[in-house]
């Protein structure tokens, strides 16, 4: 019974992963890259000055409002993001104009300025690090809606697939010590459930937290059981767990607005110099006007304190706690962990290493399926399935294809012309084209050689960014190196050398699949046989 | 023990399958991870969050967090009992008691 009990659950863990392994790769690959989303959106922007300008808090406020002010002085909300750390590199604006007569919703704009003229700044049209982050979860090319629904499917797999592999893993600390390298099937099992126990905190909060996310979604009967279906009353439930009514509606009659610098202040007293995240002022102009000071998030914890001040007379109102409810505060935790904006460089290269474990135990799952059946068949004499051939080309054009796809991305962010419509669309376009060409190009060539050859190409491409970096912008190495070393500011110089580093860690893999170098024995193993039947198909010409 | 499988339909015993029943019973089994699952976890989880001491949204949300894990274990369970036919009664039932149960608790409200 407890065998038959682990071969179901085997059987499940199999199925989950391969079904919807690719998704999930995506998912992963794009989400670990968006740990470092602003560092990037810097390197695609090279019109950036190097070193961040910086600003006294109320500087900065009085820069948004006057912009503000100018744009939309008739406005439900006005909203100023302050670039205190890596998570806003710019002063923000955003605002939400008053709802039309029939009561439809406002509309709302989004700008970032200049600290030192407060205008708009323009930069080349780039997604930047914010669209590859963004699209782990709304996918690309589809509606956000139907992306969400794909999504949350998908990660309910991987769940799925999490705890059915802790079950099916017998000695999961003995495993951890565990690699056979060169060993063909049992090295990819090795390297599998090496990455999958070394990070399994991280999968597990990772996965769990994403269906978090989108839990109104996707568990919406368990809402409006209790609040009824529908739009708004989904946020009447919001309202109660955020304690959002307690905010006056517009009055509708016009009032002066409090000078904002004693409520800066305030805030700063309370938190310390420059701890402001965030001025959002509600009904500005109205005499039910309020301002909210938001304090910047310093731990996983993804809420944060606020201050409530009157808006009219300046008085201060009420201090908004980070922590309202216990739930609330699991929910913000797990919210908070899964994004990871909290984590300094260190703890942000940790997520980045756990993000790309995860990646890769996914790959090497997929390998993995294959690599078996492949043996097993083999052993009984039996020719290879044609599924087992899809599953295969899937793979190599996946799993190389698609951070071939990613540096694409980033080559098209330097080599397309600034300032052509569309721009930063086709940045994203160049990465699916370049992808959905890897896949393409394993569809039709010998297995054992397209690895090597996408391997070969994705070690090319990695090592040509910084080149071509240097030879399109003034934001290369021989610049910011020495900007680094002396102001320990290694965002850009990072980047680069980044690249240089996956360029070699792919050019080591394609040279050792090329040697027949033992990478691990089924690549090599494929590969192999692959070389040896065309040389074959060679000598018989 | 092999012929047990084959006609339980035990989705571990792959290399039995292949008949069409197998693979029918297999996809009655999916059928009832996912949707038989979906309903019992979503059931359970309104039951709890009425039957939670804390105030409304505080209830609705700690059931709401829940319920994936639920879903996980229902669709684990769904895999791992003998018979598909099974797999569809034990998740419906307790699905369909939990929504009662709930409905009696909060009369009125919509399911």
């Amino acid at each position: 019974m407890k065998q038959a009990f682990r071969q179901s659950m085997a059987w499940l863990h199999t199925w989950c992963g391969l079904v919807v392994g690719w998704v999930l790769f995506f998912m992963f690959l794009t989400g670990t890259v968006g740990y470092f989303d602003t560092e990037i959106d810097r390197w695609m922007q090279p019109e950036r000055p190097l070193a961040a300008r910086e600003a006294p808090v109320a500087e900065a406020v009085s820069l948004a409002l006057r912009r503000l002010q100018q744009q939309a002085p008739q406005a439900e909300r006005w909203f100023v993001g302050l670039p205190w750390d890596r998570n806003e590199l710019d002063l923000r604006v955003f605002w939400r104009e008053l709802p039309d007569a029939e009561g439809k919703r406002g509309r709302s704009r989004s700008e970032s300025l200049d600290l030192a003229t407060g205008e708009p700044i323009v930069r080349r049209d780039t997604g930047g690090g914010q669209l590859l982050y963004r699209m782990h979860y709304v996918l690309h090319y589809m509606p956000t809606l139907v992306a969400y629904w794909i999504v949350g499917i998908c990660t309910m797999f991987m769940l799925v697939a999490i705890v059915s592999g802790v079950i099916i893993h017998k000695k999961i600390f003995r495993d951890f010590f565990t690699f056979r390298p060169a060993k063909g099937q049992r090295s990819w099992l090795d390297a599998h459930n090496i990455l999958s126990v070394t990070a399994l905190p991280f999968h597990l909060m990772i996965t769990y937290s994403g269906l978090i996310f989108f839990m109104y979604l996707y568990m919406a009967p368990v809402i409006s059981a209790t609040y009824g279906a529908g739009e708004e009353n989904r946020q009447v439930f919001f309202d109660e767990l955020f304690e959002r009514n307690d905010l006056p509606d517009r009055a509708g009659a016009a009032a002066p607005m409090a000078a904002l610098a004693p409520m800066l202040s305030e805030a700063e007293r309370r938190w310390g110099r420059g701890e402001v995240r965030f001025v959002d002022i509600r009904n500005p102009g109205d005499a039910n006007a309020r301002v909210i000071v938001g304090r910047p998030q310093d731990s996983p914890l993804r809420a944060s304190g606020q201050l409530v001040f009157d808006g009219v007379n300046g008085a201060f109102l009420k201090a908004g706690d980070a922590v309202l409810s216990v739930p609330k505060a699991v929910r913000d935790v797990l919210l908070g962990l899964h994004e990871g904006l909290f984590a300094g460089p260190v703890l942000r290269w940790l997520y980045f290493l756990s993000g790309l474990a995860g990646t890769a135990m996914i790959g090497a799952g997929l390998v993995l399926w294959t690599a078996k059946r492949r043996g097993r068949r083999e052993a009984a004499g039996r020719a290879v399935q044609a599924g087992m051939a899809v599953v295969d080309r899937l793979n190599v054009g996946t799993i190389a294809g698609l951070p071939i796809g990613i540096a694409a991305y980033f080559l098209a962010n330097r080599l397309i012309p600034v300032g052509i419509d569309g721009r930063a669309a086709w940045e994203a376009h160049a990465m699916f084209i370049v992808w959905g060409a890897a896949l393409l190009w394993a569809a039709v060539r010998p297995l054992g050689r397209t690895w090597i050859e996408l391997l070969a190409v994705a070690a090319a491409v990695y090592g040509l960014i910084p080149v071509v970096n240097a030879i399109t912008t003034d934001r290369h190495l021989a610049v910011t190196l020495p900007y680094a070393a002396r102001t320990g500011d290694w965002v850009l110089a990072g980047f680069d050398l980044t690249m240089i580093g996956f360029a070699l860690v792919f050019a080591v893999a394609a040279w050792r699949l090329r040697r027949r170098l033992p990478l691990s024995g089924v690549l090599s193993l494929q590969a192999s046989r692959g070389i040896a039947a065309e040389r074959a198909a060679e000598a018989a010409e | 023990m092999a012929g047990q499988m084959r006609d339980s339909g035990n989705v571990g015993a792959s290399r039995v399958g292949g008949t069409a029943a197998y693979r029918l019973a297999v996809l009655s089994r999916i059928g009832a991870a996912a949707f038989g699952g979906y309903a019992f976890a979503a059931a359970l989880s309104i039951l709890i969050s009425r039957v939670s001491a804390t105030p409304k949204a505080e209830a609705v949300l700690t059931a709401t967090m829940l319920s994936f894990a639920l879903y996980a274990g229902a669709i684990l369970w769904a895999f791992a009992v003998r018979t598909a036919t099974r797999a569809w009664v034990g998740l419906a039932v307790p699905a369909a008691a939990c929504a009662v149960v709930s409905w009696l608790l909060g009369a009125g409200a919509v399911l």
